[in-house]
């Protein structure tokens, strides 16, 4: 499954960048006259309600949805694996600052406080970006400071202790390093869980703006025409879904190999 | 189980607060002056000044914050600038509608995903369990944004069995539920395959088949209480979820809950009634997360003595 779930990212990711430069249209170049026609031979996937090639709108939308993925799950979990590290090494006030924080953060639904952000700053992949980046952070925060109280007491951490490492050399060279496995775990499953988030919003009308595809606002444009042409929302779904499971098995698999106590049980 | 319970409270005073603040940040997040972004570009001067003054925007930061906590604490926050009714009523004439959603889609949630689980547990390393758990990982990955309208194609426009849309009747009901609970079921069916894998392995199984003990008595009596631990906390952390997702579902479904409320009047910039319909769900989930601490106590009554 593991491999199944590379495979599907690695296509997606392939597809993404150069299938743009492949396609025969442009995801933005209406045909008015063929509008909301069907798959064919010439255009794949159909066409939308205003005459664009769903193909390439697919693709185009795949290299928004993986962007916005990459940047979240990067800016978030870097900025977490610091302050978990930090707050669980440290500990005293800043912990329980920390703590707090991750509390209240972790108080709200996720997605909630998302649209909440969103409709304050303003839809744009900006704003996205950001929202989801600032609820992101808490998750790997939480994570890495939980590794982070296992690795201070390990013999090679007090080792450098007493040599009289600072405590960045011992966090960066030292404790960050053994939290990673789990880390690359979560991020992984991260990027499922982001690229349906940006979805979500962009079906809501809080993401991606037109004309810019994005498969949430392709879902979202296609429910007026589910009976006449269920194509519109059929390619998209099916694109996110598989996107999503692909990363999902990915994530899996990966967990087998950097956690194999799980192995046997997930 | 008092001072349990005391110790608990304390400490989601602290959240609570936190929660309040971050609810009261939202408005002042808005680029500009967000008196003007409310009623637009073309607003006269004197609307916009006007309502400054009337949601307090003009008064210095702290004022407003102290003003804004004591209309949490006493039920008032403020008036919808669309309808003009008081945010709160607004609410809880939809909170009902929200609160069916989320309970039936958790039922759905659970009748499916304990008995998956279980059957995936048992059957460990089976043909079975290969397909249950995949089966788990695709309820996983599938938006419901497009699960609904495909569970409204097949049930209610092909088959003709369901109503599509609206809030009524039982029937109303099941593809919002099932649309909303799938993604749960799937995350709760893994987990109790995981949780009974883990409870099976201990001795105190092989001590009850060697006594004779059928598999489904063990199974059920013993192996399957003694795991509900992390599966009660799963669906109390999903209970947010289930709840973010209700707004998805109900704008889907037009079922008239406080998540469709909280689209419509972002799309309004009726952000009053944004921060009720946030701060609301956030408390509730709030309030779920404690009821689920203190379930541990019952569950285990070793968890109130630590």
């Amino acid at each position: 499954m593991a491999r199944f779930g590379a495979a599907v990212v690695l296509i997606a990711v392939t597809a993404a960048i150069v299938g743009p430069w492949l396609v025969p249209f442009d995801p933005t170049t209406q045909e008015l006259s063929l509008r909301l026609t069907g798959p064919s031979a010439l255009h794949w996937f159909g066409l939308d309600e205003l005459g664009r090639d769903i193909f390439s709108r697919v693709l185009s939308g795949a290299r928004t949805s993986l962007l916005v993925a990459l940047v979240v799950v990067v800016v978030s979990s870097t900025f977490g694996v610091l302050v978990g590290s930090i707050a669980g090494y440290c500990g005293g006030w800043i912990d329980e600052g920390v703590g707090r924080l991750i509390d209240i953060l972790l108080a709200f639904p996720g997605l909630l406080l998302t649209i909440a952000l969103v409709a304050a700053l303003g839809p744009s992949l900006a704003n996205i970006v950001f929202a989801l980046s600032l609820i992101g952070w808490v998750s790997y925060a939480k994570l890495v400071r939980a590794e982070t109280l296992r690795a201070r007491e390990l013999e090679f951490v007090e080792a450098a202790r007493a040599l009289g490492a600072t405590t960045s050399r011992i966090l960066l060279r030292h404790v960050i390093p053994t939290t990673l496995p789990a880390v690359i775990v979560q991020a992984t499953l991260g990027m499922g869980g982001v690229i349906l988030a940006e979805a979500s919003l962009s079906f809501l009308g809080l993401g991606v703006q037109p004309p810019t595809p994005s498969w949430g606002t392709m879902l979202n444009d296609g429910r007026g025409h589910l009976l006449d042409a269920p194509h519109l929302t059929i390619f998209p779904g099916v694109a996110i879904a598989v996107l999503v499971l692909g990363f999902n098995f990915l994530g899996d698999g990966l967990r087998d190999v950097l956690d194999p106590a799980t192995r046997q049980q997930l | 189980m008092t001072r349990f319970l005391v110790r608990r409270l304390v400490v989601t005073v602290p959240v609570v607060l936190g929660v309040a603040t971050l609810v009261f940040t939202l408005v002042h997040l808005i680029p500009g002056d967000p008196a003007q972004v409310m009623l637009g570009e073309a607003a006269a001067e004197e609307d916009v000044a006007e309502l400054r003054a009337r949601l307090g925007l003009d008064r210095p930061l702290l004022e407003q914050y102290g003003v804004f906590l004591s209309g949490v604490v006493g039920g008032d926050l403020g008036v919808s600038l669309r309808t003009g009714e008081p945010v709160v009523d607004t609410i809880v004439d939809r909170l009902p509608a929200t609160l069916e959603l989320t309970v039936a889609a958790m039922f759905v949630a659970v009748g499916v995903a304990i008995p998956l689980g279980i059957f995936a547990a048992v059957r460990r390393g089976t043909l079975a369990d290969f397909g249950a758990t995949t089966l788990a990982l695709a309820g996983v990955s599938i938006p419901n944004f497009w699960l609904g309208p495909l569970l409204a194609i097949v049930f209610a426009v092909e088959l003709g069995w369901l109503p599509v849309s609206g809030r009524g009747t039982l029937a109303h009901l099941v593809l919002p539920a099932v649309t909303l609970g799938t993604g749960l079921a799937a995350i709760l069916a893994r987990m109790t395959r995981a949780a009974l894998i883990e409870e099976l392995r201990k001795p105190y199984v092989q001590a009850a088949r060697a006594r004779g003990a059928s598999r489904t008595r063990v199974v059920l009596r013993h192996v399957l209480p003694n795991s509900l631990i992390p599966i009660v906390t799963l669906v109390g952390l999903q209970c947010g979820v289930v709840l973010s997702g209700a707004v998805v579902t109900e704008t889907i479904f037009a079922w008239p809950g406080i998540g469709r409320l909280l689209i419509q009047s972002i799309g309004f910039r009726d952000y009053p009634m944004v921060q009720g319909c946030v701060l609301l769900i956030a408390l509730i989930y709030v309030g779920v997360n404690l009821v689920v601490d203190l379930t541990y106590g019952l569950l285990d009554p070793r968890i109130r003595y630590t």
